[in-house]
């Protein structure tokens, strides 16, 4: 197994907070990593960075084994990055088959056309894209009057589109139900395994974290402090107090496996 | 104390709640209970009259409060805290409290920024910080204390455990049963099973808009297929 | 040493108006959201209302009660215009609303035209403060030493509100969450009505208080809405602290620029605006616009579809008929058709970029009036054939639009509006000042197009041809690969980065784009008249083409071209009438209110309720 997406000494500071402490870990091939923690521990700073949105204080980021700190997003979803946002980003004028024919356009270079009509383009692989993640039937339903959940679905074909090598999913189930995340998470599961994508996610459900996480790191105050089997993280009396407690508010093991 | 009768309400030409009905005794915390887009939010909105029902009669300790402007249905003691925080970012703590602040009510628990501040200690700290420099967590608790500040009989609390880190929906768990055993009244919407478990008396579940269940968390438990078609928790 | 203090002096004591409607302006976009265009008219009729009273009204008293009085009925006027014009459209779409606003100027300059008659007025010098102080040698005013002084007072007064009292903490709440305030128990009508009040009296103070220094006329509600623009602009949306400082730069600057600099005053201060905005995008004391906070309203628009067989059909035979107007239309008619199709192409090509690339442009007769120019200099200068000139005219036009919108580009919302109007009055004044070029307000003349052309049927044809071309041809493009992209960078420019996409580089050519055809119609409309004055730069004729689109409709593709059509025939016939404004601010009141969709998309709506055209499936 290669290594996709590794970080070294990733840090970012505002002015004198540091939000993100000297973050290195490694992704392999294939993985599906869980990174878990309180709200402010720094997720989202880690996630921008990783994205391109935010230009690190110091550190690296290597995506396979070439470095890509200080690229833009859009030239780092060119080398192959896919990313879902917390909060759905989609194009609310268009149809959905038509949010996904954009991201095909893009990926083949096809923006700075004027003669030829947008909607013909691409629809035969954009409707594919859809198929697989159960969204075929709505294809020609206009964007705004979906379903959350199926925004949800929407986005991930949409940052399907270019075949990633990795995808990057902040908080991916954060506004659904019990039963969608565990829907999604699992087509998810399926996809890394199918087409071999390797995923790095955020989490606020631990059900979802423990059922589907292959591993888990733990961030707080910006420094990871844990990393490890669901059954180590929940075993890890740190990550208990800062971020776990007394486990009251989500659901024990029957639940986690089901 | 809150009946809801038979409200349809529309978001755009979405249809979001079809006739959907429930009623809150007073002083109990009822769950309303149900997946992302079934309409729990919408319910809340609906009572606020921030959205406004198409059909349908909302009313508050015997009033009609349907078609009220949103400050009206605040003004008669009905607090809302809504999903997404909606703190103002640019304000301190205290100046937070100062916008919800209302005059003395009769039946209800008059809070002042120290009472609160003992609720919680957290923000006591960060009294005269902007709202913007707080945590996910102090956020969700500056915006329960400012819809307290109101002195409500009755609050509508919408989703308070999303997004947020477990530790902190323990303490907020904690505060609701206080809250409750000084005698308020509680709507709490909410996908976290094991809160709503932890703090309500009674459930509603809601499924695309219209009600699927009513009944005490007893009588949930008692039906596990209920709990699953709908929650799958 | 002691003329520079004196300089600063005056400046100074010129900046008190101007910060008291900057302030005015700030404070009811804070709360409300409305970019309030009536404010100059606030501010004139503040002046108009105070020298009246200080006709009636004797001495001192008379005087500062005059002034005071002035404030306060602005203040009511506003409260009118606040609870008839603008609370029933708080929900209509985004900067609809300013489209009501511009038909409250237009009411207030008939109504002012009626009441005190076209001539300018003299303000009357305050009693016992006729004479001048000496500062280190120097005369200075009284009146300048009082305002002084008296600034710094209601600006100290406005802070303690804002920063102290509970009523200025709802404000501050309202101007980030109206709706939450609502919801806890603040009546936000009365809040909204009250700071529309406050901000209006301030304008009537601020019109009022420069009566010694200046006068009334009917032109000063313009004249002041740009520096007060530029002011609220580099202190920063909302900030009070912010205004004062940017009213206090403005006019120091402006002082300074009359002693060493006359023939480019004008310029000057849009250039420093320009600076301000490049290196703190948000203003001094301004915070970033968060894009769609709460209380923003307005469906989604909905997704585009090339026109059925049916609609081609019905716009073929409209345009064959059109064709056919020379054979059976009088003269007139033709001038007038020609005129209207000129406008729908200036219309269309900002609707492109506002419809379609959310980019709310309030200097888009940069490129129109900018068009014309390059043509009329062309042939002035170096003697260019009117054909060469008519075609090199748009590219002018567009290269113009490249280096604006390059510029403009880095801000985002009300920013970014500001800084196009910014541009568009910097080349007004530039061709205002330069008149040895430009002919200055003399405009340039004798621009006519060849003989094959010169006459009005075959210049019909040659606009139909052009107008109507270029119509089809930006309706083409929002149906391309490029348009979609726009659209998408406008939907959402996170997915759109995050997809590959280069929002940047495709706004830019866009605005390039928009530009170039807005040039085109100003190339048409320089030979069609065969002369060229600056005020087809001027921020009217920006507002003009704004106001159709929004009444025509944003979110609907052929929006910008039935409204340009429709307000451009309206107009050609009322003008003929003495108080055509009165008229034309009331039917544009009126279409605020009754159609916030705009024409098209309030039509297809009654349409698809009485069972026409198609429900979207939802």
């Amino acid at each position: 197994m290669s290594v996709v997406l590794e970080t070294r000494g990733l840090t970012k500071a505002f002015g004198g907070l540091v939000a993100v402490d000297n973050v290195s870990f490694q992704l392999q091939e294939s993985e599906l990593l869980a990174l878990i923690g309180p709200n402010g521990a720094g997720k989202s700073t880690c996630f921008n960075m990783l994205m391109g949105q935010l230009p690190p204080t110091s550190g690296e980021v290597f995506l396979m084994g070439e470095k890509i700190t200080g690229l833009k997003p859009r030239q780092i979803w060119r080398k192959g990055v896919g990313r879902t946002f917390q909060i759905t980003a989609t194009y609310s004028s268009m149809t959905v088959v038509e949010n996904v024919q954009m991201a095909l356009l893009s990926h083949n270079g096809r923006i700075f056309r004027f003669r030829s009509q947008a909607h013909r383009l691409y629809r035969k692989e954009a409707l594919a894209l859809l198929d697989m993640v159960g969204m075929a039937d709505q294809a020609d339903r206009h964007c705004a009057v979906l379903a959350y959940g199926d925004l949800k679905r929407l986005e991930l074909a949409t940052a399907l589109a270019h075949e990633p090598t990795l995808l990057l999913m902040d908080e991916p189930t954060a506004g659904m139900a019990p039963k969608e995340r565990i829907a999604l998470m699992q087509l998810t599961a399926d996809i890394v395994r199918d087409q071999g994508v390797s995923v790095l996610f955020t989490e606020h459900d631990m059900d979802v974290v423990f059922a589907h996480s292959h591993r888990i790191m733990v961030l707080n105050r910006g420094a990871l402090i844990a990393e490890g089997s669901a059954a180590e993280i929940r075993a890890n009396p740190m990550v208990q107090e800062v971020y776990l407690g007394g486990g009251t508010v989500f659901g024990a093991e029957e639940h986690a496996d089901a | 104390m809150l009946e809801v009768n038979h409200i349809n309400s529309f978001y755009g030409k979405a249809h979001v709640l079809r006739d959907l009905s429930l009623d809150v005794p007073r002083g109990k915390v009822v769950a309303l209970l149900g997946r992302n887009g079934a309409g729990k939010s919408t319910t809340m909105k609906s009572i606020m009259q921030l959205v406004r029902p198409q059909s349908g009669s909302v009313m508050f300790q015997g009033q009609q409060i349907t078609g009220l402007l949103p400050h009206k249905v605040a003004k008669m003691g009905i607090g809302y805290v809504p999903e997404d925080r909606r703190i103002f970012t640019d304000l301190t703590v205290s100046e937070n409290l100062v916008v919800g602040q209302q005059p003395p009510r009769e039946g209800a628990v008059t809070w002042t920024e120290d009472m609160l501040f003992d609720l919680f200690p957290n923000l006591a700290e960060r009294r005269n910080n902007r709202g913007k420099a707080l945590s996910g967590g102090e956020q969700q608790m500056l915006t329960i204390a400012r819809t307290l500040m109101g002195n409500p009989l009755f609050v509508l609390l919408d989703e308070p455990s999303e997004g947020v880190a477990p530790v902190i929906v323990e303490q907020m768990a904690r505060v609701i049963q206080q809250l409750k055993s000084e005698g308020l009244t509680v709507l709490l919407s909410e996908q976290n099973l094991h809160f709503a478990q932890a703090v309500a008396d009674m459930a509603v579940i809601i499924e695309s808009g219209e009600r699927a269940f009513h009944g005490t968390l007893a009588e949930l438990n008692a039906q596990p297929e209920v709990r699953d078609a709908f929650l799958a928790a | 040493m002691e003329f520079f203090v004196a300089q600063i002096l005056t400046g100074l004591a010129n900046a008190s108006s101007l910060f008291l409607v900057a302030c005015g302006l700030s404070l009811i976009f804070g709360v409300t959201r409305i970019v309030n265009f009536a404010h100059g008219s606030l501010y004139m009729l503040g002046a108009y209302i105070g020298l009246t009273l200080m006709e009636t009204l004797p001495g001192h008293v008379g005087f500062w009660g005059s002034i005071l009085l002035a404030g306060i009925a602005v203040g009511l006027i506003g409260v009118v215009i606040e609870m008839l014009v603008l609370r029933p459209v708080y929900r209509a779409p985004e900067l609809f609303q300013l489209v009501a606003t511009f038909g409250v100027i237009l009411v207030i300059q008939d109504l002012a035209l009626m009441i005190w008659g076209p001539e300018d007025q003299l303000g009357p010098r305050a009693p016992g403060l006729r004479g001048v102080f000496r500062i280190m040698g120097e005369p200075i005013p009284k009146y300048d030493i009082v305002l002084l002084i008296i600034t710094p007072i209601i600006a100290l007064a406005l802070w303690y509100m804002m920063a102290r009292t509970r009523l200025g903490v709802l404000v501050r709440a309202a101007t980030q969450d109206r709706e939450m305030v609502g919801a806890l128990g603040v009546n936000q009508a009365w809040l909204f009505t009250g700071v529309f009040a406050l901000g209006s009296a301030l304008a009537g103070l601020g019109g009022a208080l420069q009566l010694p220094k200046g006068g009334a006329d009917l032109l000063m509600d313009f004249t002041i809405l740009t520096p007060v623009f530029v002011v609220v602009v580099i202190g920063g949306m909302g900030s009070l602290p912010g205004a004062y400082l940017a009213a206090i730069i403005i006019s120091v600057l402006n002082v300074f620029g009359v002693t060493y600099i006359p023939q480019s005053t004008l310029v000057l201060m849009f250039l420093v605006m320009i600076v301000v905005l490049m290196i703190r995008p948000y203003g001094l004391f301004g915070r970033e616009e968060v894009a769609g906070e709460h209380g923003q309203v307005g469906e989604p628009e909905e997704p585009i579809k090339p026109a059925s067989r049916q609609t081609r059909l019905i716009v073929a035979a409209g345009l064959v008929l059109l064709a056919l107007l020379p054979l059976i239309g009088s003269n007139f008619a033709l001038v007038l058709s020609t005129d209207i199709l000129i406008f729908c192409l200036f219309a269309a090509s900002l609707h492109f970029l506002l419809g379609l690339g959310g980019m709310v442009s309030f200097g888009h007769a940069a490129y129109y009036g900018g068009g014309a120019y390059v043509a009329a200099l062309l042939v002035t200068w170096t003697n260019t054939p009117m054909e060469l000139a008519f075609l090199l005219a748009p590219f002018g036009a567009g290269l113009a639009a490249i280096i604006i919108g390059w510029v403009c580009l880095r801000l985002t919302g009300v920013y970014f509006a500001m800084l196009t109007l910014a541009f568009a009055q910097l080349l007004w004044s530039l061709v205002w000042q330069w008149q040895d070029v430009t002919g200055g307000d003399d405009g340039l003349v004798n621009i006519w197009p060849s003989d094959w052309l010169n006459n009005n049927t075959a210049f019909f044809y040659f606009a139909l041809l052009f107008s109507v071309g270029g119509i089809l041809v930006l309706r083409h493009v929002a149906h391309s690969p490029f348009g979609y992209a726009l659209r998408a960078a406008r939907d959402s420019q996170r997915q759109a980065e995050a997809t590959g996409i280069d929002t940047q580089r495709v706004k830019l050519l866009a605005f390039t784009f928009a530009g170039f055809m807005g040039g085109l119609a100003g190339a048409l409309f320089v030979f069609s008249k065969g002369s060229v004055f600056p005020n087809e730069l001027e921020i009217v004729r920006s507002f003009d083409a704004l106001i159709v689109v929004f009444l025509g409709g944003v979110k609907t593709l052929a929006g910008g071209v039935v409204g340009a059509a429709f307000f451009k025939g309206v107009e050609d016939i009322l003008t003929r009438f003495e108080y055509w404004r009165l008229v034309m601010g009331l039917l544009i009141i009126f279409v605020v209110v009754v159609a916030p969709e705009g024409i098209v998309g309030s039509l297809r709506r009654a349409a698809r309720r009485i069972g026409l055209g198609k429900e979207q499936p939802s």
